[in-house]
């Protein structure tokens, strides 16, 4: 069987770092991985469900991945959370692709 | 001393129809709600965003649906203690529990459901290192009372449609509004954006952007900000002002809840799925998103559905012993609290000749 998952690395918010697979087939975001994979505490992430309206699911991005441009809801949810950086994302807003192999992610605190 | 039957702490889409279903047994509610308004996350995060898995509504607004459950409960008059957390239970030697919340009320239920979604809306405070100095000292995360800034001088900082619409507000109560964010869109409806360029254009709202404060000066209360302004070059002044209104929007906490005896796992409370979804304390129940057990799903209609279950199982807790069958509304009608009454109409019998 062909193989649909891309390797990522996610640091959590602990600073401990996971090396996953990630299917590209699922029709999954970011956030989503993060949570199949339990790498937060339940109820600390996705809070909205994925709708770039909470950023409890907030990540640096670490890799020079190329990642889909932001769309203006994210951009103006990031402009009112907490601890942004340059390299912030929403996780809910990446959906998993084939281009990222190799992404590496940390999660940013939960405010 | 408010005294109910059932005892529904959170507001959202399955307090709202335990409500309906605990009306149909005859048993009274009340609920309790952090929030100012009823509905939960469909009114507070995202109550223009639509539904797509609501039985027999292909489409429906978050909004909506609130409106909707209101409506299908209000026959059976449920009592509201909003804008108020659940903080404290007690167990009384007759087995009836009191709740009580951060501001006193007390509540007296046989039953107590837990509907509390993800838990309690908490402001977001920005990371000011000073603000918890200044808290209820001219600093507030959410508004209750307008009136106390009547002829103030008042800084909102935000970009979503609280700081707008609260700024507009405030435009006709205080002295002097001023409204920061971290950049010049903002992300709210359009009414209330060209409604506050509206004021800006007529001088009725000062506008700061992109900016943010980054302290607060005074002694014992609020007398200025300190403003970090990013536009062409940085620069950092203060500010007069009263009070300082940072609406950065709500995070939800599991809270107090957490401290109650109750089982938890993943931020969940542990129930009982094979029958009625008690808790690990005999008498509360715990209902939709906050609750968990094996192969759980965070859904509205889940949450209806261990509502309906939940009620059977608290009417024998409130009339220990007593017959009961299950009834459907078609056949038996709806008997509000209210004293009206619904059923469906009549066949009519005519001879065909």
């Amino acid at each position: 069987m062909e193989d649909l998952d891309v390797n990522i690395t996610i640091i959590d918010r602990a600073g401990v770092e996971h090396q996953i697979a990630a299917p590209t087939d699922m029709a999954m975001n970011l956030m989503e991985v993060v949570r199949s994979y339990e790498l937060a505490e339940e109820g600390t992430i996705g809070v909205c469900g994925g709708m770039a309206m909470c950023a409890s699911c907030q990540c640096y991005v670490l890799s020079e991945t190329d990642l889909p441009e932001m769309q203006d809801d994210e951009e103006a949810m990031l402009s009112e959370a907490f601890d942004v950086k340059d390299n912030s994302r929403l996780g809910c807003q990446i959906q998993i692709t084939a281009e990222m192999e190799g992404l590496v992610v940390e999660l940013a605190p939960e405010s | 001393m408010i005294k109910t039957d059932i005892l529904i702490i959170g507001a959202g889409p399955t307090g709202l129809f335990t409500v309906f279903e605990a009306g149909l047994l005859k048993l009274k509610c009340h609920l309790i709600d952090a929030l100012p308004q009823a509905g939960g996350q469909c009114s507070e995060i995202y109550p223009k965003k639509p539904i797509y898995d609501i039985p027999a509504y292909p489409e429906i607004l978050a909004g909506d649906l609130t409106d909707k459950l209101l409506e299908q409960c209000q026959q059976f008059e449920p009592g509201f203690t909003l804008g108020e957390r659940a903080e404290t239970i007690e167990k009384q030697e007759d087995g009836t529990f009191i709740v009580t919340t951060n501001k006193g009320t007390k509540h007296a239920a046989p039953v107590v459901a837990i509907a509390g979604g993800l838990g309690s809306f908490e402001p977001r405070k920005p990371l000011i290192h000073n603000i918890s100095d200044f808290e209820d000292k001219g600093v507030e995360y959410i508004i209750k009372d307008p009136e106390i800034y009547r002829d103030k001088k008042v800084v909102i900082a935000g970009g979503g449609d609280s700081a707008l619409d609260w700024s507009i507000f405030l435009s006709d109560v205080a002295s002097e509004v001023t409204l920061i964010h971290r950049r010049n869109e903002f992300r709210g409806h359009l009414d209330s954006v060209e409604k506050v360029q509206e004021l800006k254009n007529s001088g009725k709202i000062n506008l700061i952007t992109p900016a943010e404060v980054v302290g607060i000066v005074g002694d014992q209360k609020v007398k200025a900000v300190v403003v970090k302004q990013a536009q062409h070059i940085e620069k950092e002044f203060e500010l007069n002002c009263d009070h300082f209104i940072p609406l950065f929007g709500l995070s939800p906490k599991l809270g107090p809840i957490a401290n109650w005896g109750l089982e938890i796992e993943k931020n969940a409370i542990k129930v009982n799925n094979a029958l009625d979804y008690q808790t690990n304390i005999p008498g509360i129940y715990a209902i939709g998103d906050v609750n968990t057990y094996p192969g759980k799903l965070k859904l509205i209609l889940c949450g209806f559905h261990e509502a309906t279950l939940m009620c059977q199982s608290a009417y024998q807790i409130i009339n220990p012993g007593k017959r009961f069958v299950l009834k459907y509304t078609t056949v038996s009608g709806v008997d509000g609290f209210d004293g009206t009454r619904k059923e469906a109409p009549k066949a009519v019998v005519k001879a065909i000749k």
